[in-house]
């Protein structure tokens, strides 16, 4: 639970200046139109308050939509390439919310196992996470069933819970967070005890996902299973785009006459082109298969090649469904399905 | 701090290109700069991103022996977007190179066994690689049998090396083509390359196989090899999921647990039936 003090929600201002004069950039929730996504800002004020989640998930700070990696021009038979690696700017995340601050284990697993992304590993090196609490959920949220909770401070380097009206319970959980304090420590007052409990949303477990990788292996060869869950799946990847822990990725090239760059951007399991050899030949052909991948990557193959659930209940996949489906459900029903 | 870029490719001039059948072509691949060449190392059965700046990136094999030093090749049949563009590049143009990537044939463990190589079409580059670093290294195997087909003659691969294998006493080759794929001049076999491997029978004693081929070649050969009393562990090939990064992160070829890319391509029959069948 780490170290507690007392940060007044009026010091906010205060310390998002001492932040932003040490060099860091602050990225918060902000309302933009009918959403709410992470955006740079200034003043607390900019934040927004009222939302369960945002749009787009916390990962596009480390992982963007669209991202250029290399530059060249063609010069005949020739071609001159410059390798473009971004700036990792010292970051702070700020209104994290508990799940999507787990989720930032699943991409350091993915993008450093084995070898380091060159684009992403310095991003989450500089990245400090002031993770939020929460107050209220919907009726997607199942982060109680993937080992998380309105309260949890994994991922946090230090989680806020507004604890009232004027004050948050402020844990200060990492080398990063105590950096954070160092920086206006004036700020941080010692806490008495109170209690975050209270204030968190309650969100009933659905299903356990740590006791489901062994059954879905024992479930894979049902196919009437895998069909029955996808039958209303249309292959959008709206889910893979919405979720934070989704690091599936395409890498193409866009050319003008002379010129282009080579650039890598979000891509989904459940896309049919996705696995398509060129020959025709598709490994996984059917939408339930695709389904059926989504599922097992996330809560079989994951945990078990990389030791990280690959799901952290945000439930931004089922509210950005045009068909409604629903994740905590559809898990909950595998998990009730007999093998 | 900085973190080597995994995606930058190796600057690479078209040294050589050689017609193979229609559509295919290999080429021999230069390193731009000398000392990247010297550094370079690969061993049988990995595989590399080419890439032609301005279409994108291919995943191919490293068609050529790693005992030939200071070049790669490959070999490619020109079906979408970026190998239409590699079929468009001549000799003396600069490519994209990124590798090399994925696992090995485990040759060395092959050392005083027979080798028989089944292949079929454009699936004979990965396993031209294995062909020659073994026939380089003659004296560690015993028999060394290659059965290869295709649908046509003109869609045979590598047909000065089919003669060379062919006249050579220390292995034993078989040319296949498909019923009606044959020409009046045609002096091989006529038929699919698992009925010429029930003919040919070889002995599963003391024997590594080593299969490539299009799904449906794969799937009837492996229960003629079952006959012929080849065991899951003894019988390797190579999976061609679609890939991207080449590094285990963009998902694409991912199978099971496994990653094609990392843990692959190269597998035995005992290990792909352990893994759902998605590819």
């Amino acid at each position: 639970m780490g170290e507690q003090r007392i940060l007044q929600k009026a010091s906010l201002g205060e310390l998002f200046a001492k932040l932003i004069a040490g060099g860091q950039r602050i990225l918060a929730p902000v309302k933009s139109d009918d959403r709410v996504e992470f955006a740079a800002v200034k003043t607390p004020d900019q934040i927004a308050g009222d939302y369960i989640q945002t749009t787009t998930s916390a990962k596009t700070a480390v992982f963007p939509r669209y991202e250029t990696m290399l530059r060249f021009r063609l010069k005949g038979k020739d071609v001159d390439v410059d390798e473009l690696t971004p700036e990792a700017k010292p970051t702070v995340l700020f209104g994290v919310h508990p799940c999507d601050a787990a989720s930032f284990a699943t991409l350091k697993a993915v993008f450093t196992w084995d070898s380091a992304d060159a684009y992403v590993e310095p991003k989450l090196e500089k990245t400090t996470i002031i993770g939020l609490s929460c107050t209220k959920g919907d009726a997607y949220c199942f982060c109680t069933s993937v080992g998380g909770g309105p309260g949890d401070t994994r991922g946090s380097d230090i989680l806020l819970t507004p604890i009232d009206a004027t004050k948050y319970l402020a844990e200060i959980l990492t080398d990063k967070g105590r950096a954070i304090v160092a920086a206006a420590p004036q700020l941080f007052t010692p806490a008495n005890g109170e209690a975050k409990e209270p204030v968190l949303a309650k969100i009933a477990p659905r299903f356990a996902a740590d006791k489901l990788a062994q059954k879905l292996s024992a479930l894979f060869g049902k196919t009437d299973v895998w069909l029955n869950q996808s039958l209303r799946c249309i292959g959008c990847g709206a889910c893979a785009y919405a979720c934070p822990t989704c690091t599936c990725f395409d890498i193409q090239d866009e050319r003008q006459r002379y010129g282009g760059v080579r650039m890598r951007c979000w891509d989904a399991c459940g896309f049919g082109m996705f696995t398509l050899h060129a020959s025709g030949h598709n490994p996984r052909a059917k939408q339930s298969e695709r389904w059926r991948q989504r599922i097992m990557h996330k809560f079989s193959y994951q945990p078990e090649r990389l030791k990280v659930l690959g799901c952290v209940g945000c439930g931004r996949c089922s509210r950005a469904c045009p068909t409604d489906m629903n994740l905590g459900e559809h898990m909950q029903s595998l998990a009730e399905t007999t093998v | 701090m900085t973190t080597a870029n995994l995606y930058t490719p190796y600057r690479m001039k078209i040294a050589k290109v050689v017609e193979e059948a229609p559509g295919v072509r290999t080429f021999r691949l230069e390193f731009a700069d000398p000392a990247q060449a010297e550094r370079f190392d690969f061993k049988a059965g990995q595989f590399g991103e080419y890439s032609v700046y301005g279409e994108g990136e291919s995943t191919f094999c490293i068609a050529s022996s790693p005992t030939r030093k200071g070049y790669i090749e490959c070999t490619f049949r020109q079906m979408g977007r970026v190998t239409t563009a590699l079929a468009d590049r001549d000799e003396g143009d600069i490519v994209g190179f990124r590798g090399p990537y994925g696992n090995i044939f485990p040759i060395e463990q092959w050392h005083g066994k027979n080798l028989l190589f089944i292949a079929g079409g454009i699936a004979l580059p990965p396993m031209r690689c294995v062909i020659w670093n073994c026939l380089d290294l003659r004296d560690k195997y015993k028999d060394i049998s290659i059965i290869y087909g295709a649908r046509t003659v003109a869609d045979l691969v590598y047909k000065q090396e089919l003669a060379e294998w062919g006249g050579r006493k220390d292995v034993k080759l078989w040319t296949t083509v498909d019923p009606g794929g044959q020409t009046p001049e045609w002096k091989g076999q006529v038929g699919f390359v698992p009925t010429i491997l029930e003919q040919v029978a070889p002995t599963a004693a003391n024997t590594i196989a080593i299969v490539c081929g299009p799904p449906i070649m794969i799937k009837l050969t492996m229960p003629v090899l079952a006959k012929l009393g080849f065991k899951p562990d003894a019988i390797y090939t190579t999976l061609e999921n679609r890939m991207k990064c080449g590094v285990g992160k963009c998902g694409r070829c991912n199978v099971g647990k496994v990653y094609v890319c990392k843990d692959g391509p190269v597998f035995t029959l005992a290990q792909l039936n352990e893994l759902p069948a998605e590819y």
